[in-house]
Order: C-alpha cells, then sequence, then structure tokens
C-alpha cells in the first residue's frame, strides 16, 4: 500500500493550467521531492496533497484511504511553508505546541513533546523568545519543529530551505535527511534545486508544465534521463545536448556513426564524462574557462552548439584555442530530435 | 565664534526655519487657544460694562452645582458606551467578511465605507427622515406590523439610542478599513498552516487573528474615543440637545454656553473638563493597553 498515491489529479485557474492529469504513488518512509522550475506545478501538487487546494479532477490517497474530499486537518499530515508561518505573537514553545493545543492534548504529553523536539532540533534556549528575535535558521528550525511534534506520518515542506543562506542549506539539507529517517516519516519536498533533490531523494518526481517529466530515483534520473528536458535540468552544469547534425558536420567519426538518422538524433553527454585529447576527438574552440576550485568548467563552441567539459584542477589557455574531445560511447545517451525523448535503444 | 561653531549656528538656523511654519500654526491653533482657555476659565465673562474679573475656581464650583453639565456627562459617558464597542465590533465582523473570497466583495467594501464618506449633515438628515413620527421610514415600517406610533426623537427614553444608532453606521465602515487593510497584511499561510492543524476558524481568530490585529484595535479605539466627545454634527441637526437636554453631549453644551448664551469664561471651564477627560484617556490607553499589544 502507498503511502501516498496520486490518481489523474487536475487542478486548473482560469486559463493556467496548474497541474494536468498527475500520477504518482510513494512508499511510506520514502523522502519524495517534487522537482521543477517555477510555475511547473509542484507546489500545486504539494497543496493538492495537504488539502489547501481541491483538486478539479481525480483522487489522491493517504495510507490507502480517500482522501480527495477531506479537510487539510483529517489527513494526518503537518506541513512547513517556504515562508516558515510563524504566529509572530506567540512564543517558540507556544509556536510548536501550537497543534497539540488545538487537539487538547494531555498537559504531560505537550510538555514531553516540545522537551523531545527542543533536544532534537536544538531549540531549548530559545523557547521562550518570539520569532522576530531569531535568525532565519532558528524560525526555520521552530516551523520544523511544530510539524514534527505531533509525529504525524507523512510530512509535506513547500521550499523550506530556499531562505537560508548558501551555507546553513547545506547543513539543513544533511539535518532534514537524517531527521527524516529518525523519525521514518514519509517526505515531500518541493524545490527547484536540482542539487537538493539529487542530495536527499529516494524518490524524484521531475515536473514541467503541470506534467510528470520523470518519476525516477536521483541515480536513474542522472544516468538515464528520460528526456532532453530532464537532462538539461540535473547536475551542475547540465548535461551537453547536441543536435546529431552538429556533431556529424565537425567530426567524421560520429557522421559514419550516426549516419542518415544524423537530423533525427541529439546526443547527450554529461561535462564530466568529456576527456581532452585523443586526435580523432571531436574539434571544438575554447570559449571560456569557469575555475570552481576542484574542478573547472570548460566551455566549447562546437559549430553553433556550446559544450561545458568539467576537467580536473585549474586549467589555463586562450580563448579560441582549438581541442579535441572525446568520451566513452558507453557514456552517450541518445534522443529524438523532435520529440526529446530518450531513444532506448541508442545508437545500435 | 569658530568658524566650526557659525557652521553649527547656520545649520541650527536653517533648521529652526524650515520647523518655523508647522510650529507658527500649532502654536497658533493648538497651543495658545488651550493656554489661552485655561488662563479664562479663571476668569469671569465680562458683561456689558462690567469686564472680566479673576474668581479663581468660581467656574468650577458653577459646574459642580450645575445639573445640565451632570447629565450632559452622563449623555456622553452612555453615548461612548453606546457606539464604541459596537462600532468597533462591527468593524471587525464586516472587514473579515468582505476580506474573505466572496463574490462582489468590492461593491460590499464600497457600500460599508460610504457613511464614511457623506457628510455627516447630510447623513443625519437622512436618518431624520428615518426617525420622523408618522411618515419616517421605522413609523411606516413598524405601523405595518401594527406597532403604535412612537415619537422616537421627540422622548426622552429614546433620543439618546437614536442618536448612538446613527453614530455607530456612520462610524463602523470607517474603522473597517483600518482593519481591513491589518488584515490584508497577515499572510495567508499562516490560516493554512492552523487549518493542517487543525485549528477550527473560531479557534484562529481567538489566538492569531485577535491577538494581531491588537495595534489596529488600540488605534481605532483611540478614534472611537475621541470621536464620541468629538462628533456633534448630528445633535445640531436632529435634536439640538432635546428633548430637555436629553440628547445633548458635552460638545455641544460646551457650543450652547460659548456661543448661544455668550458665557465664554464657564464654556472656557467646560472646555477644560473635556480636554482633561481626552487626555486621561489617551494617557491611560498608551499606558496601560500598549503591554498588552503585541507590536512586529
Amino acid at each position: 500500500m502507498a503511502a501516498i498515491a496520486l490518481e489523474g489529479v487536475s487542478k486548473a485557474w482560469g486559463d493556467s493550467r496548474g497541474v494536468d492529469r498527475i500520477s504518482f504513488a510513494t512508499q511510506a518512509g520514502q523522502f519524495l521531492v517534487l522537482l521543477g522550475p517555477s510555475g511547473c506545478g509542484k507546489s500545486t501538487t504539494l497543496r493538492l496533497i495537504a488539502g489547501l487546494e481541491q483538486a478539479d479532477a481525480g483522487r489522491i490517497f493517504i495510507a490507502g484511504d480517500d482522501v480527495t474530499a477531506l479537510p487539510p486537518s483529517r489527513r494526518h499530515l503537518s506541513m512547513v511553508f517556504q515562508s516558515y508561518a510563524l504566529f509572530p505573537h506567540l512564543s517558540v514553545a507556544e509556536n510548536i505546541l501550537f497543534g497539540l493545543k488545538v487537539r487538547k492534548a494531555p498537559a504531560a504529553d505537550q510538555r514531553r513533546g516540545l522537551a523531545r523536539v527542543a533536544e532534537l532540533l536544538g531549540l531549548a534556549g530559545l523557547l521562550e523568545r518570539k520569532p522576530n528575535q531569531l535568525s532565519g535558521g532558528q524560525q526555520q528550525r521552530v516551523a520544523l519543529g511544530r510539524a514534527i511534534i505531533a509525529e504525524q506520518p507523512v510530512c509535506l515542506m513547500d521550499e523550506p530551505l530556499s531562505n537560508l543562506d548558501a551555507q546553513l542549506r547545506n547543513e539543513m539539507r544533511r539535518e532534514l535527511r537524517a531527521l527524516q529517517q529518525k523519525l521514518a516519516m514519509t517526505m515531500v519536498y518541493v524545490t527547484h534545486d536540482q542539487a537538493e533533490a539529487m542530495s536527499m531523494a529516494d524518490q524524484v518526481i521531475l515536473l514541467r508544465d503541470g506534467r510528470i517529466e520523470q518519476d525516477a530515483t536521483p541515480e536513474e534520473l542522472y544516468a538515464r534521463p528520460a528526456s532532453t528536458f530532464t537532462a538539461r535540468f540535473i547536475g551542475t552544469p547540465p548535461m551537453n545536448v547536441i543536435p546529431g547534425t552538429v556533431l556529424a558536420r565537425v567530426n567524421p567519426g560520429w557522421a559514419a556513426r550516426l549516419g542518415a538518422r544524423a537530423a533525427e538524433i541529439a546526443i547527450g553527454i554529461r561535462p564530466e564524462d568529456i576527456r581532452f585529447g585523443a586526435a580523432d576527438g571531436v574539434e571544438a574552440a575554447v570559449a571560456g574557462i569557469e575555475y570552481l576550485g576542484a574542478d573547472s568548467v570548460v566551455t566549447c563552441a562546437l559549430g553553433d552548439a556550446v559544450l561545458a567539459v568539467r576537467a580536473k584542477g585549474k586549467l589555463r589557455g586562450p580563448a579560441g584555442e582549438r581541442v579535441r574531445l572525446d568520451w566513452d560511447p558507453a557514456a552517450t545517451h541518445c534522443f529524438d530530435q523532435a520529440g526529446g525523448q530518450r531513444l532506448a535503444q541508442g545508437l545500435a | 565664534m569658530s568658524a566650526d561653531g557659525s557652521r553649527r549656528f547656520a545649520a541650527n538656523v536653517h533648521g529652526w526655519l524650515l520647523v518655523l511654519p508647522a510650529a507658527a500654526l500649532l502654536v497658533l491653533f493648538t497651543h495658545y487657544p488651550t493656554v489661552a482657555t485655561f488662563l479664562r476659565s479663571f476668569f469671569s465673562t465680562a458683561k456689558g460694562a462690567r469686564g472680566s474679573a479673576f474668581v479663581g475656581v468660581d467656574n468650577y464650583r458653577q459646574m459642580i452645582d450645575d445639573p445640565i453639565f451632570w447629565q450632559v456627562l452622563s449623555n456622553n459617558a452612555y453615548f461612548a458606551l453606546g457606539t464604541i464597542p459596537v462600532s468597533i465590533g462591527l468593524a471587525l465582523l464586516m472587514a473579515i467578511w468582505v476580506n474573505g473570497r466572496i463574490a462582489g466583495k468590492g461593491w460590499l467594501r464600497l457600500a460599508y465605507f460610504t457613511p464614511t464618506v457623506l457628510p455627516m449633515i447630510a447623513v443625519a438628515n437622512i436618518w431624520l427622515f428615518f426617525y420622523t413620527p408618522q411618515y419616517g421610514l421605522f413609523e411606516q415600517v413598524l405601523s405595518a406590523f401594527g406597532v403604535p406610533a412612537h415619537n422616537f426623537l421627540g422622548s426622552k427614553d429614546t433620543v439618546l439610542t437614536c442618536l448612538i444608532i446613527v453614530a455607530i453606521w456612520k462610524e463602523a465602515g470607517f474603522f473597517m478599513i483600518f482593519y481591513l487593510a491589518a488584515l490584508q497584511q497577515m499572510s495567508p499561510n499562516l490560516a493554512e498552516a492552523a487549518a493542517i492543524e487543525g485549528a477550527s476558524r473560531w479557534h484562529f481568530f481567538r489566538r492569531v487573528t485577535f491577538p494581531l490585529l491588537m495595534p489596529t484595535t488600540l488605534f481605532v479605539l483611540v478614534n472611537a474615543i475621541i470621536n464620541s466627545f468629538r462628533l456633534v454634527d448630528h445633535v445640531v441637526v436632529m435634536t439640538r440637545g432635546g428633548p430637555d437636554n436629553a440628547s445633548s453631549l458635552l460638545l455641544y453644551y460646551i457650543y450652547e454656553v460659548g456661543f448661544r448664551y455668550w458665557d465664554s469664561a464657564y464654556a472656557a471651564a467646560l472646555t477644560m473638563v473635556l480636554l482633561a477627560l481626552l487626555a486621561l484617556f489617551a494617557v491611560g490607553q498608551f499606558l496601560f493597553m500598549d503591554r498588552k499589544v503585541h507590536y512586529r
């Protein structure tokens, strides 16, 4: 039985589509990330699961129960908002205890829960403070505390880390993941940051214009992108996708390999799979070098196409320098040039 | 004087010159009249050949023995107690209603705000018609149900209540605007977070909305109290304080004493009482309420 399942769920506002007939399921204890660019429908999907929006069509199941028509409070879930949505006039303790007080939990349970959450999130010294006396990271923890104190089986998070600085965001990523596993929650996490998705998720659903582009594990998403959209969304820098015609024009080897299908095929290749050197490699011109510390990203012009190459260490060289690029044929991804879908049979 | 000192002096002069127009107007129309009124209240009113003389607290002693003063004061207290809680409560209710997702809420907001836009004189005339015996709106409606005729504004028992209703009608829409503005500042995420926790609308209102509206409530309360002593236009148009001073308010009484009986010294003493009352309320509100008000 799936912890959360959506069946053909749609939601539209006037002309804008919102989400369009999406279906997916996730198992209990999974860390599910809804990923996509802004406006792809990921937050809408989350709000539909929470019950903050009503679906126009389709059904939503939580732990096997049809909750499509149930109010948020009866779906046994908690939620962390992007803005944290802390009550500014209540202390940290009162914020965290808000839900338990609403449900009139016994005072002893409230005390025990608060102590446990404060311990878990390192909020013990801050319980009497008001939210505006806390840093962004601390506010984030309070919002998290309010979400986990009731020990609901499902926790929803709407871009919870987007208001934090980069360093804190990395720490919180690890902490969130550890917390989710420790409490064995089913987590649904919305983000537009593919690095967040890759580092935390068990399952990633990549959305595009209100539809599911790919529903897979991070490894699968990286290793076997189902479309050029996925390919260009995942990875830093993302996969290079080059029209077959461009490759065939600059390299006789590729012209032979692609043959008559050059116009139908787009070739995808990850920047980290490309090597410099080999005499029979694809010839390109260096357009720019971005030094990142452990490695450098070299941008190369290949006919009309631009290609990023990731190489170890600090590279130096004049712009316009001719280089030859080579990669393992096994690292090549083939896509349909027109539709963008992955071609299962590759070049064979 | 050193160069530095003279530059400071010039800067100070510039500063004072900039403040001068506003300061002059304030002194001329606010501070000087207040002080002059205070001093006048210790003198007698000049009558014919008899000039004004210092009489000490005689004017105030006269006030204590003046039954009309006490009646007017109790009228005003009754008027304030009748208008303030109801108009504030109504304002909050209307604001929450028009803040929700309902069809035609723009028109509803406009309708609620209309009484505030209309001049009080016009409003009072409309209500005068409503209250008119025999052919007034209320009389016609009530007589249709067989209720005997009643002179609302002519009876000592009902006249003040009639004025209270007019004031509530006039004020509630105005206060609603402040509440509406405050409600629209509140993030909808707060209500959603509470909904997920299972808080009822009433619980959310009591524990979140209302406390967050406290600064607005304080502001509105101060205004409501000032207005309950300040608004007398409708008294002038509808009742002139009658019958038998049953609808006379403090400010209207001051106007009568000062400009109909021309007893300016006694009017000055009455004005000081009004000022003292308002000052007391203002100080009290900001001292005691401030502690309970959450400011972000």
